[in-house]
């Protein structure tokens, strides 16, 4: 199973923990979110510690914004297992949902900008300057938006051109070209405005003012690319590396493919071996494309799962390992392993079937492993004495490592072992690893 | 696991399945193993590549059961049950992919069961006349996949009113099915009927698909299903 921890911080390794905007579930722009992954506290105090310190003559506005325009947006290259990336680019899987379908935010962030308004206006006074103002910063603020919102279309682009086009609108859609449209509108319109409510009697002040303001306003427009270059020439270069590690590793599955295909046909007569070679090819891939890093052995399901693989390789077994939590694979528990993989090739010598389901449940006190088959079954008490497979080497082993093993079988029923290991049992679980 | 309830919505007679695949090879497996091993309780009424032809040929049939893949051209097998609220048709996912995000995703998406691809045909004609039952159908995997989900409620000694919480009893049907016992053999085990094993499972389903709180919220959020 997946444990799929992405976390913004842990994007560069070795590196310092950097704080970034957390693009991925935006308000406005992400960085009330990102702060609070940032600062590991609840999103929600960092929310009201922007709207709290508004009020302190727009503090935390200012704030917002510059925080908005300087943190890099975080979460650009969240990887997943290929199979997945791959079924979401070509649109197989359902996308990332819009926060603000909820009309809930945009709400909010509405009531909020017309009690900064209305506050404004109460202590300054209708000001000449007052309207322009407000309508280029939210212009620009929009236009803020629609760079945030074009980067991360960028960074989910697998075609790695730039494009202008691309840079500027994004993937496009009715969203971006009116951010765009409403952005520009605003700023124009708030020099408009300005020039209009200055009038023409003082001629040089408000043409001097308005090319500042329009120089202004291209600085803060090209701004967002600008400012982020640097950041994206990084990111760039290591996922530039992050592909071709990717080519590599598919080439690789791709030989192996192709050897196993080549091997099915030349054995096309061995039902057996045909089966063998598919389901070991298909552990392959699967493992690959939707598992991402469980492949290791070092921890419990990990072990569990190499192990299956291992017998299914050698004996004409299918097994499915299903395990519900993990915990790190100390010596304390290889018995466990052990004992797993000897009941698993009993299975495929004895139980006359060809599917074994292993089921681990790992809680804080203890690991339980259950190995189960619908095959042939047999008679616990009719067995031999002399024979001692099962005895020593899963219901003694458990016993010598402080755990416990039963069999429960009866004939045409099936046979089931039940591994228990305690984790209490061994303190030092938590120092060996 | 053999016996056939027929839909309590569908007439007598074979189930009408719609088989919703983007790779023709494997709808034309799936339909020829339904086929053999289904003649008579399973019938395959049509098929469809795509999310948009796969609402238009549910739209069209009304089949009882709808096989679902759940990575498909179009949004994925979220989106045809996203665009098709009708009441009388049920959904199994019939998945290649292992993801938990996918999994779950689609449970949470309205579908009554999901099965690997690697499903025998007899095990797959009983899924889907069990789903036809309007039974909640859980592989092993999905069952582990589900306990994983609810976790972090094991250790809760105080039991409070919360929906979301898998009873001791369900989390032990659960546990069972993972561990790959039939439907018969959970209620044997467990000491009741077959009919309060399906009960118990149909109830986990709804709480998968309803519950938006505590755990499943925090798994679900951690794996950006949410």
């Amino acid at each position: 199973m997946s444990q799929t921890t992405t976390s913004a911080a842990g994007q560069r390794p070795g590196g310092t923990r950097r704080a970034h905007r957390d693009t991925t579930s935006p308000i406005a722009g992400g960085v009330a979110a990102g702060l609070a992954v940032h600062l590991a506290v609840p999103v929600l105090w960092v929310r009201t510690f922007f709207v709290a310190t508004a009020l302190l003559g727009g503090f935390g506005l200012l704030l917002y914004a510059g925080l908005w325009m300087f943190l890099p947006s975080g979460q650009a290259f969240e990887v997943s297992a290929p199979g997945l990336e791959s079924a979401t680019r070509t649109g197989k899987r359902p996308g990332r949902r819009s926060r603000l379908r909820d009309a809930g935010p945009a709400v909010a962030l509405g009531a909020l900008f017309f009690g900064v308004v209305l506050g404004f206006e109460g202590i300054f006074g209708q000001g000449v300057l007052f309207w322009p103002v407000v309508l280029g910063v939210a212009g620009i603020a929009l236009l803020w938006r629609q760079a945030d919102e074009a980067q991360r279309e960028r960074w989910v682009d697998s075609s790695g051109r730039i494009d202008p086009f691309r840079a500027v609108f994004g993937n496009g859609g009715w969203a971006a070209y009116t951010r765009i449209a409403a952005g520009l509108g605003l700023v124009l319109t708030a020099l408009i405005v300005f020039a209009v409510v200055a009038g023409q009697a003082r001629f040089a002040v408000p043409v001097l003012v308005a090319g500042l303001l329009g120089l202004l306003g291209l600085a803060l427009v090209v701004g967002p690319w600008v400012v982020r270059l640097v950041d994206d020439l990084g990111a760039e270069r290591a996922e530039r590396v992050r592909t071709q590690e990717r080519a590599d590793m598919a080439a690789h599955l791709h030989d192996s493919v192709l050897q196993t295909l080549a091997l099915i046909q030349k054995n096309s007569h061995d039902a057996t071996t045909v089966a063998r070679l598919a389901r070991s090819q298909e552990r392959d891939l699967r493992q690959w494309l939707f598992e991402a890093d469980t492949a290791d052995a070092t921890t419990l399901a990990g072990a569990l799962k190499e192990m299956a693989a291992d017998v299914e390789s050698q004996h004409p077994v299918v097994v499915d390992v299903v395990t519900v939590g993990d915990c790190d694979l100390d010596e304390a528990l290889r018995p466990v392993v052990l004992a797993a993989r000897e009941a698993v090739v009993n299975v495929a010598k004895h139980a006359g079937t060809r599917r074994a389901d292993v089921f681990a449940e790992t809680t804080p006190t203890a690991v339980d492993v259950f190995v189960r088959d619908r095959g042939a079954g047999f008679d616990a008490d009719a067995v031999a004495p002399d024979r001692q497979g099962v005895r020593s080497s899963i219901v003694d082993r458990m016993v010598r490592h402080g755990g416990r093993a039963d069999v429960r079988s009866a004939p045409g029923e099936g046979t089931e072992v039940r591994l228990h290991m305690p984790r209490s049992a061994h303190p030092t679980d938590q120092e060996t690893r | 696991m053999t016996e056939t309830t027929p839909g309590p919505t569908g007439p007598a007679g074979p189930v009408r399945v719609v088989l919703v695949d983007d790779h023709a090879m494997f709808r034309a497996g799936v339909r020829a193993e339904l086929a053999a091993s289904g003649a008579g309780v399973v019938e395959v009424v049509g098929e469809a590549a795509d999310a948009d032809a796969a609402v238009d040929v549910v739209h069209r049939l009304r089949p009882q059961v709808v096989l679902l893949d759940v990575h498909l051209p179009g949004g994925g097998g979220v989106e045809v049950m996203r665009r098709q609220p009708s009441h009388d048709t049920l959904y199994l996912a019939l998945s290649v992919s292992d993801a938990a995000e996918d999994v779950i995703g689609t449970i949470r998406g309205g579908a009554r069961g999901y099965v690997t691809k690697t499903i025998t045909g007899p095990e797959l004609v009983d899924a889907i006349t069990r789903v036809a039952g309007g039974d909640a159908v859980f592989s092993p995997r999905l069952a582990g996949f589900v306990l994983d989900a609810f976790a972090g409620s094991i250790d809760v000694a105080a039991v409070d009113e919360d929906l979301d919480r898998l009873t001791e009893r369900e989390r032990e049907v659960m546990r069972l099915i993972a561990r790959g016992y039939a439907y018969k053999e959970v209620a044997k085990e467990l000491f009741i009927s077959v009919k309060t094993v399906e009960t118990h499972m149909s109830s986990v389903l709804r709480k998968l698909q309803l519950s938006s709180r505590h755990e499943l919220t925090k798994w679900a959020s951690d794996r950006r299903l949410l």
